[in-house]
């Protein structure tokens, strides 16, 4: 039952494949180049769709570089389903492993970045009721739990991919130093902001998150980051909507 | 909040773009209702869901899915039925509608509206599939003529009596891409007029216009391209205003999904289905 789709499917992505039998113009003339039209649209389509999943890999390498890498990359990873919110899941692995960007080593991290952003942006609007300070004063003496909120997610990278972030994204940002930053992603509203972890915040946010009391988590998070600061830590975290009572 | 029971108003929509959110609020101009684009709104939340929430609040919304994959030979996919119940469930839409295409071979989804032959068993498993929508979803829904760039030379349906029967069987109603009809009538060396007079014009809920591109093949015969991404040409108009002649009036929707103008551009566009739909005789 499937073979005129599994004939054309073979062809579509295949530039270098003939065009599948069967398939006509006008006056039943063989449809010859009127197949590139499906091909183009394909290959436009989703070069179009991973531009707007990663702005700043696009940022990073120009349109003419983005749209060769992309595709490559959609050759390899078709969508998986009709979500394309949710394309390109691949990418960090992807450009890891692409030969002729592997000079360039934080592009992976960089595409987690965007993937972050874009998972933070369709986040759940509602969720558990954001931090208070006395929420957060009953969580010190073990009697309420932190997590992330919905829309927060976290990154941790050897690369300064906030600082790379910023520099792309804000005027008169400093040029990006070599650098381990951890980044936590916040949503305000409806528009995801990124912001520089301190040191050891990435680990104690995920002992919380792992299900471990206040105090546990400060001494796993001194346990990995002999540097860890609570109260530099709680200054920069608890102004955003980044953690909530779970 | 608005009742979307009542259905799209025979009036002119456009395909709604977040960057036009608050201009569409502020100053709709001529639009009645707004079509939007299914798999953009099935995420969890954030500024889409907010967008559309309130959208709803005020204008009738259409509902236009682009991953079904009706046209496919493999059964729907159930993760992406549920996906969409659940968006309709909580919008209720006045209308939904969907493609005689597939776009889903295997695992992959390939983002493009992809042609199918139109035969005995292509019809039967198109019907299977439609059936299985409207139970699921629990409505009846449109299915869209498609752009043709070429056909199968097994095709043994001519398109118009293919959709007639699938309408015929499944009690879907039709979507008429006037636009997709000059498209294929050029690309194919038909006659769209043709083709308009031989639609189940009854069975439409809802028309289509927008923008193609021009290109030629390798015999330098035109090929057109139902690119979306410029304005409606005159013959295009006439052919909408020869078909509503026939048809009644319809609700009118402008597509522009690439190299999407400013508000005035395309609310000027809506401007012009209006138009057409009023100078119809009462």
């Amino acid at each position: 039952m499937t073979p005129f789709q599994s004939s054309f499917r073979a062809a579509l992505l295949d530039p270098a494949a003939p065009v599948p039998d069967g398939l006509i113009g006008p006056a039943q003339a063989p449809a010859g180049k009127r197949f590139d039209v499906y091909r183009n649209n394909v290959v436009f389509s989703l070069t179009m769709a991973l531009r707007a999943a990663f702005p700043l890999v696009f940022r990073l390498l120009g349109a003419e570089k983005f749209d060769l890498m992309a595709q490559e990359f959609l050759r390899v990873y078709p969508p998986a389903s009709p979500l394309m919110m949710d394309y390109g899941a691949q990418m960090p692995q992807f450009l890891a492993g692409f030969s002729a960007l592997t000079h360039v080593g934080y592009l992976a991290d960089c595409a987690g970045l965007d993937i972050a952003m874009r998972a933070s942006y369709h986040a759940p609007n509602a969720g558990p009721p954001p931090l208070t300070a006395s929420a957060l004063a009953l969580a010190e003496i073990g009697q309420a739990q932190l997590g992330l909120a919905p829309s927060a997610r976290m990154l941790r990278s050897v690369w300064p991919i906030f600082d790379i972030w910023r520099f792309n994204f804000e005027q008169d940002a400093p040029k990006p130093q070599a650098r381990a930053q951890d980044v936590l992603i916040i949503r305000p509203a409806y528009d995801p902001v990124p912001i520089a972890l301190p040191v050891g915040a990435f680990d104690w946010i995920t002992a919380l998150q792992n299900g471990a009391d206040f105090e546990t988590a400060h001494d796993l998070a001194l346990a990995q980051e002999p540097q860890f600061n609570l109260a530099t830590a709680l200054a920069a975290i608890v102004p955003h909507p980044a953690l909530v009572m779970v | 909040m608005r009742d979307q029971h009542k259905g799209l108003p025979l009036g002119a929509g456009v395909g709604f773009k977040p960057q036009h959110f608050n201009e569409i609020t502020l100053d709709p101009g001529p639009v009645d209702w707004l079509e939007i684009h299914a798999e953009n709104y099935m995420g969890a939340g954030g500024r889409p869901i907010a967008q559309l929430e309130a959208l709803a609040d005020r204008f009738a919304i259409s509902v236009h899915g682009v991953g079904l994959s009706i046209g496919g030979t493999a059964a729907l996919d159930p993760a992406h039925l549920a996906r969409l119940k659940h968006l309709v469930g909580w919008l209720k839409p006045a209308q939904f509608s969907e493609h005689l295409a597939w776009s889903t071979h295997g695992a992959e989804f390939l983002n493009d509206l992809l042609p199918l032959p139109y035969t005995d068993a292509t019809l039967a498993r198109v019907c299977d599939h439609i059936n299985l929508v409207q139970d699921t979803l629990g409505l009846k829904m449109l299915l869209e003529n498609p752009s043709n760039y070429l056909a199968f030379a097994d095709s043994t349906w001519p398109e118009q009596d293919f959709l007639a029967e699938i309408a015929r069987r499944t009690g879907c109603g039709l979507l008429l891409d006037v636009n997709n009809v000059f498209v294929s009538a050029v690309n194919m060396g038909t006659s769209a007029d043709e083709y308009i007079r031989a639609f189940p014009l009854a069975e439409v809920g809802e028309i289509h216009v927008g923008g193609h591109e021009e290109d030629s093949d390798e015999h330098g015969a035109p090929l057109l391209i139902d690119s979306h991404g410029k304005a409606v040409i005159d013959p295009v108009w006439r052919l909408t205003a020869q078909t509503l002649e026939r048809a009644g009036p319809k609700p009118i929707l402008v597509e522009w999904d690439n190299n999407v103008p400013d508000w005035a551009t395309l609310r000027a566009e809506a401007g012009r289905a209006a138009q057409l739909l009023h100078w119809q005789p009462a």
